[in-house]
């Protein structure tokens, strides 16, 4: 089918595009608009690598037509840093190293990031089952965990 | 994913009229078809999406019965207040579906449309005795939720009819969910038991058992009811409910688990479900 016209606003951007219905906004993100931090996992919903915020909430940027997040404010890694500072989910991924080969780590933070964003004061049960739709194949939990709960802190204490 | 063709139509006449063409598909969160759609055991021709519709979302109270729009997110739906407190059950079963990303994009709509016997918001809505409201290019009409499946995948809805809203009419006193599962998230139900109890002076008024994955449609455990409706809860009474409820199911056995342990766990999880149903009920 025809290309339709599509306005999606990433990262405060906008975008002016021409995009095939089919395509997933996971898809646009990488291959179109060139964020290719976003990563495809099992492109089934299941892993949360391709976790993007649209609208203030986490989402499975893979389950998601592109042609249906015209008008929607969407936030991506590459969105989280500013003025060359970046996000503190960030800097306590890093500080703890809470990554290993680092394909995951995209979809964790921002689910982390939306999480710590509604309610910081999740208990760390509370985070892990929060945090069970992203899967880390390294199997690197224990460090990804004390970075979410590190962060929380630090967002929760300097509010 | 195959080409299609995709509107947006804004009102629910012009999606029931798209919707009615062959091969049409609606998509409401998407998390169910996009999936079939990749893998291309869904080939629609055009896509309706009902996402551009107004007053199909959003959670409004009406007296006692509280109205659930069809294109309100299962996240929504686990988080409402009104939800929680008066139908404990289905926002239960709302939380234990896949992931919290999953949860922001799929509906309850979408949950009870796509009909499959496992849907974690059916023993919820089954046990709140909800009203499924139906549109379409010829009017509307309401169905009880035990009416509207007609098989794995299958329901009434005719063709252009498009669900609306679930209306639950009274709230329960006590109700639960249990989902026998293996992961403690991003899994489907082994089986799903509900129950909603009202109680009256250290009676049961009324018991409604909803049980999921246990028979080609979604089923009330209507045996156990009756057993249980009028009597003072004892673990003698508790224990029939739960063996009527598993002579009642009709299981299969899968990948997943086989009909004897499903039966099994029938009978195990109905009084388990009742029990803190009961205790729900007496607080």
């Amino acid at each position: 089918m025809a290309k339709l016209p599509v306005s999606l606003t990433i990262n405060s951007d906008e975008h002016d595009l021409l995009i095939e219905p089919r395509k997933t906004l996971l898809a646009v993100l990488r291959d179109t608009v060139g964020l290719t931090g976003t990563k495809e996992g099992c492109s089934t919903g299941d892993c949360g690598a391709c976790t993007v915020i649209v609208d203030g909430k986490a989402v499975t940027s893979c389950m998601v037509l592109a042609v249906t997040a015209s008008g929607k404010e969407i936030t991506t890694i590459e969105g989280l840093a500013s003025d060359g500072e970046l996000h503190p989910v960030q800097q306590a991924f890093i500080n703890t190293g809470g990554y290993q080969c680092g394909f995951c780590t995209p979809g964790f933070i921002m689910a982390s990031k939306a999480l710590i964003d509604e309610n910081p004061d999740r208990t760390e049960e509370e985070f892990r089952h929060a945090l069970g739709g992203n899967i880390c194949r390294c199997t690197g939990y224990t460090k990804i965990l004390e970075a979410v709960l590190k962060a929380a802190e630090e967002i929760r204490t300097t509010a | 994913m195959k080409s299609f063709e995709f509107y947006e139509p804004t009102t629910l006449a012009e999606a029931s009229r798209l919707f009615a063409e062959e091969h049409a598909q609606l998509l409401a969160g998407g998390t169910d078809i996009i999936i079939g759609m990749k893998a291309l055991t869904e080939t629609p021709q055009s896509v309706v999406s009902l996402q551009k519709i107004p007053g199909l979302d959003g959670i409004t109270t009406d007296g006692d019965s509280i109205n659930i729009g069809a294109m309100t997110t299962v996240r929504e739906v686990e988080l409402s207040g009104d939800v929680q407190q008066h139908h404990t059950a289905l926002a239960e079963g709302a939380s234990e579906i896949g992931s919290i990303q999953i949860r922001n994009l799929a509906t309850i709509g979408g949950n009870i449309a796509h009909a499959s016997p496992a849907a974690d918001t059916v023993a919820g809505l089954l046990v709140a005795d909800a009203q499924v409201d139906i549109a379409s290019a010829d009017g509307e009409r309401s169905v009880p939720i035990d009416e509207l499946f007609t098989g794995p995948g299958q329901t009434v809805l005719t063709p252009g009819e498009i669900i609306t809203r679930f209306r639950l009419p009274s709230p329960a006193s006590g109700s639960h969910y249990i989902k026998h599962k293996i992961r403690e998230v991003m899994d489907l139900a082994f089986i799903g038991v509900a129950a909603a109890i009202n109680m009256d002076n250290g009676t049961i008024t009324d018991a409604r058992i909803g049980l999921a994955a246990v028979a080609p449609t979604p089923i009330r455990a209507t045996e156990a009811e009756d057993l249980l409706k009028g009597n003072a809860p004892t673990p003698e009474l508790l224990e029939q409910a739960g063996e009527a409820a598993a002579a009642g199911c009709s299981p299969i056995s899968d990948l997943r688990c086989s009909a004897e342990h499903r039966r099994e766990m029938v009978d195990v999880l109905t009084r388990r479900t009742l029990q803190y149903a009961l205790e729900r009920a007496s607080a």
